[in-house]
């Protein structure tokens, strides 16, 4: 803790009344996250427990675990928990497998790097609709897409795309928004790997793979970590780019979790059931989360 | 010898790296050449790539038919409101974490990270159905409101480790010389501090143009920033491939420009500090 905040002893004698302002200051952002973490957390518990639907207001009863029971039995639900699994896990590997070559490959001496990294960047900026609905139409679509056209060019069948791989469209869609985030992660990270250390690997005649292998990839297990903590919990909730291609179709093949919730709630009215689910979706949340804030943690005290 | 490898080296690593990233970039550049066509060009096998006939009538139909600048108004107010009001929150108790720190810091800060870790879905039911009750719903405020907490952690960490950078000798300097807090507030720490707050808006204010969930449950057409805007496109009657390409590219225009100045700060902020 010292260590952490070298100030704390220095400024021991900094008045009372600057740690009344500070512990002030910081109450209005403390008490609003609290509120905002607490109140819909406590609500979605209560509704949880309550036969609730929308489309018959006031004839909510309490059911106990009922809804909880229903939601994890529903074959829906296992269908999108595998979706989201298969999903978050595709992105993942698609991202980082793509974004370490990649990554590597920007860190070499290029001739107008910079202008490389905002063509690279930019998929990022673009909101989820647009890239959605930008590659739906303007790509994948089965007659006039870009791709139908490529494949034609080759003498391949094109593929439609929403109709035989609906999921895998998804995943195409949602790796190309993340690819950028994990290659400029990861070529942070390799900007700041010593030099030395890697000509001094040259010399000792290391050839380029086993410099890879034994000083690179080491160096970029941590980013590698963040990278894919982050994505996942931010690829758990996808939900934008489902909700304006597919509606979670055709039947429930690229439904989600998040999606399903959405569904249950705002197109079926059933809030208990809803509820539940959405506390399932906050346990995979935290499970993952658990595991991230113990990362940044550590580097706090770094 | 060692010469002509690290030319071949440079030649080839640029001519790969042009290659990879100017295939990452085609969509947005195909999206934005399309909105430049008619709607058959746009739609036509084989595509034109730059013999087309180039026309802006696609630019202003958006606008005629749709109102565009209706939307995008609600998302400059959205996330301008959102960003203005979550730094207001924000950089007091940055400052206080960051310069009159107690055990219990470290806690909080965590936890402040830990909220932002709860899935949206988790407490979309109550959300939707307080806003509902309050008469929110469609309402700009309300998406103010939802996108400032929501956003509110990574502001605070953010700045946190901007000012946790900032020479503490200085401050020391400061008090030494009998500066009042609110002097070494305005006249010591301000200018030090600027750059990391400007970086903390701009990204803050990326991630609140193009945040997707809330302001697609939560509105409809009055409230609609671009996001929901744009997913209209999504139904069958709309789909008009220049039209939904001229309202895309103005959609992301701003913001790729504010992006490409912020993508040093990018990994910093959505990374928590972890990856610098």
């Amino acid at each position: 803790m010292a260590a952490f905040f070298p100030q704390a002893e220095k400024l021991g004698m900094a008045t009372r009344q600057t740690q009344i302002l500070a512990r002030s200051l910081l109450m209005p952002a403390v008490g609003l996250l609290f509120i905002w973490m607490i109140v819909p957390l406590a609500l979605t518990i209560y509704f949880s427990t309550l036969h609730y639907s929308l489309l018959d207001p006031g004839s909510e009863e309490f059911v106990g675990l009922e809804n909880f029971r229903y939601f994890l039995t529903d074959p829906a639900f296992l269908a999108s928990l595998q979706n989201t699994l298969v999903l978050v896990g595709s992105v993942l590997a698609l991202t980082i497998l793509l974004g370490i070559p990649l990554a590597l490959l920007m860190d070499q001496p290029v001739i107008g790097r910079n202008f490389v990294r905002l063509m690279v960047i930019a998929p990022f900026f673009v909101m989820p609709t647009v890239s959605a609905l930008v590659w739906k139409n303007l790509l994948m679509h089965p007659v006039s897409g870009l791709f139908a056209w490529l494949a034609k060019l080759v003498g391949l069948t094109p593929i439609d795309w929403f109709t035989d791989a609906p999921l895998l469209a998804v995943i195409l869609i949602v790796a190309w928004q993340w690819l950028p985030f994990a290659t400029l992660i990861l070529l942070t990270a390799l900007q700041s790997l010593d030099e030395e250390q890697k000509e001094a690997a040259e010399m000792d005649g290391a050839s380029a793979v086993s410099t890879f292998i034994y000083i690179t990839l080491p160096h970029l297990a941590r980013p590698i970590t963040v990278v894919i903590l982050i994505e996942t919990i931010f690829l758990l909730t996808v939900f934008a780019e489902i909700f304006v291609t597919t509606g979670g179709g055709p039947g429930l093949q690229t439904t989600n979790i998040a999606f399903l919730i959405y569904s249950q709630a705002l197109i079926q009215f059933d809030v208990g059931s809803a509820s539940a689910g959405g506390l399932v979706a906050v346990v995979i949340a935290n499970i993952v989360a658990f595991f991230l804030v113990r990362i940044v943690g550590r580097n706090l005290e770094a | 010898m060692a010469r002509m490898a690290t030319t071949r080296r440079v030649v080839i690593s640029t001519i790969g790296a042009w290659f990879f990233g100017f295939l990452i970039f085609f969509p947005i550049l195909w999206m934005v050449l399309t909105s430049f066509k008619t709607e058959l060009e746009a739609f036509a096998i084989p595509p034109s790539f730059l013999f087309f006939h180039w026309t802006t009538e696609n630019y202003v139909t958006v606008q005629e038919r749709s109102d565009y600048f209706h939307h995008a108004l609600n998302s400059v107010i959205i996330a301008g409101g959102s960003t203005l009001i979550a730094l207001l929150i924000a950089i007091p108790a940055a400052w206080s974490m960051a310069f009159s720190p107690t055990k219990r810091t470290k806690d909080i800060l965590l936890w402040m990270l830990s909220t932002k870790m709860m899935p949206p879905v988790g407490v979309l039911v109550p959300i939707y159905l307080i806003y509902k009750s309050f008469g929110l719903l469609d309402s700009r405020i309300g998406l103010v409101f939802i996108l400032c907490l929501g956003n509110l952690p990574i502001v605070i960490w953010m700045l946190f480790t901007y000012f946790k950078e900032i020479p503490r000798d200085i401050l020391e300097a400061a008090r030494m010389d009998g500066a009042t807090i609110g002097r070494e507030l305005v006249y010591v720490l301000t200018p030090m501090a600027i750059p990391g707050l400007a970086s903390t808006m701009l990204l803050n204010l990326i991630l609140a143009w193009n945040e997707a969930f809330w302001t697609l449950n939560l509105s409809t057409s009055n409230a609609a920033p671009l996001t929901t805007f744009i997913a209209s496109y999504s139904s069958p009657e709309g789909l008009f491939w220049a039209k939904l390409s001229a309202a895309s590219t103005l959609a992301i225009a701003p913001i790729l420009v504010l992006g490409w100045f912020s993508q040093k700060q990018l990994v910093r902020g959505l990374t928590f500090g972890a990856v610098k």
